[in-house]
């Protein structure tokens, strides 16, 4: 490590472009995160904010431009990509859970059969991860049997079982029952603390006014506005967020 | 009934059908093997698979069944001379397995790949986005699922393939239809009743299969 510039960032996105047909969803984005830090990005519907969260592991294909994810940029296709998506978490707004696999088979299966890990410390591994995000007592069944907020916590589980550099979420509670969100923000706001890099896609004010260092206001694929989160939401400089702002805290 | 009793003495109507599912198990034991095979070519990345896999289903499943396993007998065998075993009776009858084999293996592939379309593209995400590679990821992951959503599509082949189990008299195998036939010959005064009874013994058999896929189809479907 110490021979590492201690300032490299640890996701970077130079000059990103991105078109959906006719539709030029990411617009020249740069982005810079570093090790440690929680980016929120917020943003209207159709900002490109989702497209962006999906291209740093290239569940999206990008046009032109440059990703790097500590330092390397992400491979195109085939054995590389693979392991360098071990190393980026991903938690998806529908969960995605194995759906024909237990809670704890979801956990097991990324560290046994990508990081060859042994099933039994496999195991161990998942139970602590389990108890940690409070559902290690579901770990026997499968997915459909257990709540959107617990399905979300096992997604998180999954995606720290493979000991990630940077988490990736989007929009992580918006398919979840409003007295579920808490306990998924809550599980967040304890992974921030403990030190991991994350971008998160939502719209939670309360988590970004908590746990953010940053938030990063997107319009029409473009990063309109970057802030502190205090700063973003007491005083927004641009028209489009302030708008966004006051449609959004209106109620 | 005496003419009844005497028709199971006199032929092997018994052996015949015995014939007909020991044809259907292992061609559909093989045209499983190569149907997931060739599913897994249609859905992966790579064009040429893809290519290859499209153009094999395209190809077999538009040739007639018949053509297919003339071809075995008259084509590998007479022209090619290809031999699968030495016995003269058992030779024939392996190749009309794998002439129902590949011709079974498109239907089976595209049955597959119905229960493909089954399995939401947020689980190919998910298992990508903890590292999985194509292979493995449509192995531990799509495959599991979609076998569970095409059992009813799957239930169909099988039913199909016991069925044209009987082609196989044209590829020289000593089965149903080809008794059937030799039946008909000696006894076209009870026609009907010989017809009745080969009709009667498919619906046997193919009724228990209709049962097992739909109760199966249910048992496993994937909860979501």
């Amino acid at each position: 490590m110490a021979t590492e510039p201690a300032v490299r960032p640890l996701v970077e996105l130079k000059n990103v472009n991105k078109h959906f047909g006719a539709l030029h969803v990411l617009q020249n984005i740069n982005l810079e995160v570093t090790k440690g830090e929680v980016v929120v990005v917020i943003g209207p519907s159709g900002s490109g904010k989702s497209t962006l969260c999906r291209a740093i592991n290239r569940l999206e294909t990008i046009d032109t431009g440059e990703i790097l994810i500590d330092g390397k940029r992400l491979p195109s296709e085939g054995k590389g990509l693979a392991a360098l998506r071990a190393d980026v978490g991903m938690v998806f707004q529908s969960f995605n859970l194995f759906a024909h696999k237990s809670i704890l088979e979801n956990v097991t299966l990324g560290p046994v059969k990508v990081k060859k890990m042994k099933p039994d410390a496999a195991k161990d591994l998942a139970m602590g991860l389990l108890e940690r995000v409070g559902v290690a007592n579901q770990a026997q069944k499968l997915p459909a049997q257990l709540s959107g907020g617990q399905q979300q916590r096992v997604a998180i589980a999954r995606a720290l079982a493979m000991k990630p550099k940077v988490m990736l979420f989007d929009e992580p509670t918006s398919a979840l029952d409003p007295e579920m969100i808490n306990e998924v923000l809550d599980t967040m706001v304890e992974l921030a603390r403990e030190g991991m890099t994350m971008i998160v896609i939502t719209h939670e004010m309360g988590f970004a006014r908590k746990a953010a260092d940053r938030v990063i206001f997107m319009a029409d694929g473009q990063i309109v506005e970057q802030a502190t989160p205090e700063e973003f939401f007491t005083n927004p400089r641009s028209e489009r967020a302030k708008d966004f702002l006051g449609k959004i805290l209106e109620h | 009934m005496d003419r009844f009793l005497s028709l199971f003495q006199d032929y092997d109507i018994l052996g015949a059908f015995w014939a007909n599912i020991q044809l259907t198990f292992w061609a559909a034991l093989g045209s499983f093997v190569l149907g997931t095979i060739l599913a897994l070519m249609r859905i992966s990345p790579v064009p040429s698979f893809q290519w290859v896999g499209a153009s094999y289903v395209n190809i077999f499943r538009n040739t007639p069944l018949t053509i297919i396993i003339v071809f075995g007998v008259l084509g590998l065998y007479s022209q090619l001379q290809v031999q699968l075993n030495e016995n003269f009776n058992l030779n024939f009858f392996m190749l009309a397995i794998v002439g129902l084999t590949v011709y079974h293996a498109a239907f089976v592939c595209e049955a597959i790949r119905s229960g493909v379309n089954t399995v939401p593209l947020g689980q190919a995400e998910a298992a990508r986005a903890i590292g999985l590679s194509f292979f493995p990821a449509a192995w531990l992951i799509i495959l599991p699922q979609a076998l569970r959503g095409a059992v009813a599509p799957l239930g169909n082949v099988l039913i199909a393939l016991t069925k044209n189990s009987t082609v196989a008299t044209a590829g020289s195998v000593a089965e149903t239809s080809g008794l059937m036939r030799t039946m008909l010959e000696f006894n076209g005064d009870i026609a009907l009743l010989i017809f009745l009874i080969f009709a009667v013994g498919f619906v046997i058999i193919v009724i228990p299969i209709g049962l097992a896929t739909t109760w199966l189809s249910k048992k496993l479907a994937v909860a979501r």
